[in-house]
């Protein structure tokens, strides 16, 4: 298990999983008042895999998601100004209303692209680590997608590709044994994830999303195996969806899945595992309490920002088509 | 420089003078660096490129289209090539959902500079999976630009453009036109978005592109030897469209006979019928005629598939009809002479 070297490591890593948490908490809060017109893909549960992959990679990394991309975007940027401008579909979001939540993006910080199509940005991944090589430098390129890409015929061209270049890309398969609403069993014609791809000329580590400590072992992990043998790192780490697929409710009521206890629960919260391991480890609780309200304060300010934002104009509807 | 060559010949110096001019500029797909090298037209550039730069791609035309888009979106220019559009198909998802999105989602902060160049097969018993043209399907999604030469000196100077293009540009290259040669100015870059006029007259305006510009040609000539005459424009650019070039011509001619290379039903000229409609209502002394596939997947014996293709007898048919005029004697005049030129075993 990773140990934060310091003490302002442990705290940055606890407030982005914190920023993360609490975006997703205001969310379902004001989704109700019918302001937020775009479906959400929430990750309360993910929080581990988006900070823990981000905190292991250098700042040039370049990264491709999905549609349940909130945590990513977070982590990777920090910003909620424009994040929650482009839920509220205003003019100042990052797609300037025209991206919504699932198409997510900030070049500047090498977020080059999500996408609701599930499994259509992996190739888009292999195409940044082909051009990395192309260009001679050594950034690293990282996919992150759900368990159900791995059923998608592109999912396989990608990583033979990534596989036959020796390219720099880390495959970063998020598994919630859950697809929409079916189940992997229900989907699965392979033994386990880690089997699937060993015949592919990649490194291969499978761990528990759930705790940002491990995800961090295995994303050090991974750049080690890269930076020793450049080829591609494919990474299995599985999380549990706390809500809906879509949407900002709880849906163990419906009785497609059981409902773990809350001590299982509270066991696969990522969060939570990081709180018992910074108070175990010694940090005042009141500097955790003072990062939660700052970081609730910049939500509310995020929110505000964007209710009192314009909306895109009539002409804004025709920029950008083509470049 | 004016040199005469091929149009295979002329694709070749666009990518080379590009390739020369930019390194990220690099050509990639199935069977790319292979012996045949796309019916010539990558001759030499493996050798003088490398294999960095021209290289085959296994058959996985999906994510190849999203390696392209990935790697456009980290500054490289992709020429993604392909022995047929059908084979398209398969990174459909790719050009559509994504590539065509990209620059409207991000406000304009990511473009996608790529060119997808794929011939368009005909004949010797292509079939329906290896003669599609889908210029319509592809322009049908705004963010894509889809550009159709019919003559070397096009092809050189189109592709030139579409390299240099910040946006993803479909490049259809019709078979036939392989064996077409022609003079090319190696100055001329022509951009992408205008119509070409191949023959100015007064009496119908021939609205055609890719090979239906060949035909459409013929038929010109054969309509001027018995006092017709025409004006033929080469939509070269299906998208985006300048349907100026045509607007003017019917305002001239009044009537107007659109030859495509696709089924007519919600094809290209299904579209230019519309516009031509709207925007030249008055000026029309008659409906306009479209022509194009038969409306059946596309046969592969020779005596159906001449039935499916149209070709420079029917346009002259068609104009016949449009001005009541009795039938040319069409007997000593050749048709589909092209067909020849390819002889088996593949």
């Amino acid at each position: 298990m990773y140990n934060p070297k310091s003490e302002s490591e442990s705290l940055g890593i606890y407030r982005k999983l914190v920023l993360i948490r609490k975006t997703q908490e205001a969310i379902i809060r004001e989704y109700p008042k019918d302001q937020i017109k775009t479906p959400v893909h929430l990750g309360i549960g993910l929080e581990g895999i988006s900070v823990g992959i981000v905190h292991c990679l250098p700042k040039a990394s370049k990264w491709f998601g999905q549609l349940r991309n909130h945590g990513q975007y977070l982590a990777i940027t920090g910003d909620t100004d424009k994040f929650f401008s482009e839920l509220y579909g205003k003019a100042t979001g990052m797609g300037g209303g025209k991206a919504g939540s699932m198409h997510l993006a900030s070049p500047s910080d090498g977020l080059m692209s999500n996408s609701g199509i599930v499994g259509s940005t992996i190739s888009l991944a292999v195409g940044s680590g082909f051009a990395a090589k192309y260009q001679g430098n050594e950034a690293i390129t990282v996919a992150m997608f759900g368990d159900s890409a791995f059923e998608e015929g592109e999912f396989w061209e990608s990583l033979n590709f990534a596989c036959l270049h020796s390219l720099r890309v880390i495959f970063v398969c998020e598994d919630n044994n859950i697809a929409v609403h079916t189940a992997g069993k229900e989907r699965r014609g392979f033994k386990s994830f880690g089997e699937a791809v060993n015949g592919f000329n990649c490194h291969v580590l499978e761990g528990a999303g759930t705790d940002v400590r491990s995800v961090i072992d295995i994303g050090k992990k991974s750049i080690e195996l890269i930076n020793k043998s450049p080829k591609p790192v494919f990474l299995c780490l599985n999380w549990f969806r706390v809500l809906e697929h879509v949407g900002p409710h709880s849906d163990f009521d419906i009785g497609y899945r059981m409902k773990p206890s809350e001590e299982e629960l509270s066991n696969l919260d990522p969060v939570k595992n990081f709180e018992l391991f910074l108070i175990a480890s010694g940090i005042d609780p009141v500097r955790m309490q003072t990062i939660c309200e700052e970081v609730e304060c910049q939500i509310e300010n995020s929110i505000s920002y964007a209710m009192s934002a314009p909306y895109p104009s009539e002409e804004d509807l025709y920029k950008g088509v083509f470049a | 420089m004016i040199r005469t060559l091929t149009f295979p010949e002329a694709l070749n110096l666009a990518m080379t003078r590009e390739m020369e001019q930019d390194d990220n500029v690099f050509v990639f797909g199935v069977d790319v660096p292979d012996h045949k090298r796309h019916f010539g037209s990558g001759n030499d550039m493996l050798e003088k490129f490398g294999a960095r730069r021209f290289f085959g791609s296994p058959l996985s035309e999906g994510a190849a289209t999203g390696i392209a888009i990935g790697a456009a979106l980290c500054g490289l220019r992709p020429i993604h090539v392909h022995a047929r559009a059908d084979f398209v198909l398969l990174g459909m998802n790719q050009l559509v959902n994504m590539a065509s999105t990209k620059s409207y989602l991000s406000n304009g902060e990511l473009n996608v500079p790529m060119v997808v160049r794929t011939m368009v097969g005909r004949s010797w018993g292509q079939g329906p999976q290896h003669s599609k043209s889908m210029h319509s399907t592809f322009a049908h999604f705004p963010g894509l630009k889809v550009v159709m030469p019919s003559s070397p000196q096009d092809a050189y100077s189109l592709l030139r453009s579409a390299v240099q293009d910040n946006n993803p540009v479909i490049f259809l290259e019709h078979r036939w036109l392989y064996d077409v040669t022609g003079e090319v100015d190696d100055n001329i870059i022509i951009p992408l978005g205008d119509c070409n006029v191949l023959r100015t007259g007064t009496d119908v305006t021939i609205v055609a592109c890719s090979w239906m510009s060949v035909e459409a040609t013929q038929a010109g000539r054969i309509l001027a030897e018995n006092g017709v005459e025409s004006e033929i424009i080469d939509v070269r650019t299906l998208s985006p469209l300048d349907i100026k070039p045509i607007t003017n011509s019917i305002s001239k001619t009044g009537r107007v006979v659109i030859a495509d290379n696709d089924w007519t039903f919600c094809g290209a000229s299904a579209e230019l019928s519309a516009q031509i409609t709207e925007t030249s209502f008055e000026n029309l002394k008659s409906s306009p005629i479209r022509i194009g596939f038969a409306p059946v997947p596309c046969p592969t014996t020779r005596p159906l598939e001449n039935l499916f293709y149209p070709s420079a007898r029917d346009i002259v048919r068609s104009v016949e009809h449009m001005l009541g005029l009795e039938p040319i004697d069409l007997s000593q005049e050749i048709f589909n002479e092209y067909e020849q030129r390819f002889r088996g075993p593949f």
